[in-house]
């Protein structure tokens, strides 16, 4: 069904980044405009996604070009799902840098460009042509670079070069393999490529194009031996910044790995172990990685890894239960990441560092707000009834089914050291005492109420959303399922985008 | 000219991965150009080379008579070259102030000692 409402999402973020560019150096006005243009967003999201639950797939044919030869923007479940979640991880954001980002920052453009690095986002999820995904990854890693960089201390510039590096390094793989990709098929429509594809007799051909889309998402949502680059940058920028990188970007890898896997190249029996294989190192390597971290930040990085891990897994198993996993999982990573390092910066107002030796004594001095952050670590580690434990359960008995014992122990493993770094965490931030010889620079209680508000509300909101999901994973159950069936049988997709002329 | 320009891509990508491979910054710039220019030139390649044969209906005719050259890929490199033009330009900056900061052209110089930030 065609719908022109699809685009919503990216233009609103499009439009309050430009009226920010107009209001240039005038911060106050540009933190109202972040703030009503990021909950506009939202209400746009929420709209697509009950239309796209009820109505089912929806596109829109970029100036009326027909599907394969035009520009085509599909809005199926997954995609207006993961929009709503963007949106809402945005909003929380979005709210939450009006107090936690310095206005230095602000005078030289942070608003904007996290507007477009949000339109870049939704873009990803919203498009259904392989080359507007690769331009829209552009957007997003142009916008990321700049907020890497914007305040240029020593620290951040040196992250950032590994980042830039990594991150080129793997648009060009990405653009490699489109282009073999269109070599074989002469189409970039995603839905007329998983038709074509199936009349392509060299096999081998197919497997090593795979292989390039598989290196390049695989660097941005940071897979096993491409992983380095995030540890080693996610820690410098600011918290609000290292948010919505830590929540967004690496998952917009993990996304478009679903929608080029289960559309273009349906994973074979070297792919699944592959991944199979991937998943278990990533898991095992970012664990290692978090254990011996003492700071906050860089223990939350390896844990972004570490989980990333779960999901690469469930893509490997490629399942209906599996995806059914991931899927959840995704969501529920969205939201809880974001709001970890969300809780990193609010932390550090506190206290003035991040590091786990001098901080202490959190809870004996703010008590609410601790219980508040102490749902969002049990939502990470997935304590019952809360959101990180009902995709594990999928993800368990699938690998047990298809005896995948080496990822139902790293599974456990997993799920063991995140348990075992947060307990370490929550002991050493908010039960130890104060050290005695730390001198504690608090910048949060000199704020007015407004500001401890605006640093609060956005954990606040977000960890409402992860009990929703958590406690009604009923309904959430419900949603993975019908978009495990449209990931697995892709029909109703490739219907929905080329008309009935193919089928 | 596929030949050629086959073993143009091949130098191309083997000559962007030695230099990504090496220290030096500026070394690492001129791979991630060499490995962009490299792509483009695939894609120029993989979309088929039609020589003197723009992709024009004549009036008289209302559908393509012949082979023609297929439009899409130069479509597609000058969207990938405009893209790859933009992050060269950032990486330039990035590059040139990190090497004003930490004064070293090396790339294992960068690791400073994490300092906080808000």
């Amino acid at each position: 069904m065609i719908d022109n409402h699809i685009l919503g999402p990216v233009f609103i973020h499009l439009f309050t980044a430009i009226l920010q560019l107009v209001a240039w150096r005038k911060t106050a006005t540009q933190r109202v405009i972040s703030a009503i243009g990021s909950f506009l967003g939202l209400l746009v999201a929420i709209r697509l996604f009950t239309k796209v639950y009820t109505t089912g797939i929806l596109t829109l044919n970029a100036s009326n070009w027909e599907a394969p030869f035009g520009i085509v923007f599909v809005a199926d479940l997954l995609s207006s799902t993961l929009v709503l979640i963007t949106s809402l991880a945005g909003l929380a954001v979005s709210l939450f840098s009006s107090t936690g980002i310095s206005r230095q920052r602000m005078l030289y453009g942070y608003f904007p460009i996290f507007h477009f690095l949000v339109m870049g986002l939704n873009g990803a999820f919203l498009t259904g042509d392989i080359f507007n995904l690769y331009v829209w990854f552009e957007v997003i890693i142009i916008s990321s670079f700049v907020l890497m960089t914007l305040g240029g201390r020593k620290t951040q510039l040196e992250g950032a070069v590994k980042y830039m590096a990594l991150n080129i390094l793997a648009s060009t793989f990405f653009l490699t393999g489109i282009g073999i990709l269109y070599g074989i098929t002469g189409s970039l429509n995603m839905a007329d490529l998983s038709q074509k594809i199936k009349l392509v007799n060299n096999q081998f051909l197919l497997g090593i194009t795979s292989t390039f889309f598989l290196i390049g998402f695989g660097i941005k949502s940071a897979v096993f031996p491409l992983y380095y680059w995030l540890p080693s940058s996610y820690h410098t920028p600011p918290s609000a910044v290292a948010a919505t990188f830590g929540g967004l970007l690496t998952k917009v890898g993990i996304y478009a790995m679903l929608r080029v896997f289960s559309l273009i190249f349906i994973p074979d029996d070297f792919t699944r172990n592959l991944l199979m294989v991937l998943a278990v190192l990533t898991i095992i390597t970012g664990c290692m990685g978090a254990l011996i971290k003492l700071n906050i930040r860089r223990l939350f990085s390896y844990l972004i890894v570490c989980h990333i891990g779960f999901m690469i897994g469930g893509i490997g198993m490629f399942t209906k239960v599996a995806l059914m996993g991931t899927l959840f999982y995704l969501f529920h990573d969205i939201l809880v990441k974001t709001n970890m390092f969300l809780i990193a910066g609010l932390i550090r107002h506190k206290r003035g560092t991040m590091d786990m030796k001098s901080l202490g004594g959190l809870y004996a001095q703010y008590p609410k707000t601790s219980l508040l952050i102490a749902i969002v670590l049990f939502s990470l580690v997935g304590i019952p009834p809360l959101s990180g434990f009902w995709p594990k359960i999928f993800l368990f008995k699938e690998a047990f089914t298809l005896e995948y014992y080496a990822f139902v122990a790293a599974l456990v493993f997993g799920s063991f050291v995140t348990l075992f770094v947060i307990a370490r965490m929550w002991s050493e931030v908010f039960w130890k005492d104060v050290p005695a010889n730390v001198d504690i620079e608090d910048k949060f209680e000199p704020l007015p109420l407004a500001r401890k508000i605006l640093l609060v509300l956005p954990i606040g909101i977000l960890a409402a959303a992860t009990l929703f999901i958590g406690l009604n994973a009923e309904e959430i159950v419900q949603l993975v399922d019908r978009i495990s069936d449209q990931l697995l049988d892709t029909s109703a997709y490739v219907q929905a985008v080329l008309g009935n002329q193919n089928l | 000219m596929e030949l050629l320009l086959i073993i143009l891509i091949g130098l191309l990508y083997g000559a962007g991965v030695y230099m990504i491979l090496r220290r030096s910054m500026v070394k690492l710039l001129l791979g991630i150009m060499f490995l962009g220019t490299g792509a483009n030139v695939l894609i120029f390649l993989l979309g088929g080379i039609t020589k003197g044969k723009p992709p024009v209906i004549d009036e008289a005719a209302k559908m393509f008579q012949d082979v023609y050259a297929d439009p899409i890929p130069q479509a597609l490199i000058l969207t990938a070259i405009v893209i790859s033009f933009a992050l060269t330009a950032f990486a330039i900056v990035l590059l040139k102030r990190v090497y004003a900061l930490v004064d070293s052209d090396d790339l294992d110089d960068l690791n400073t000692p994490e300092e906080e930030d808000i």
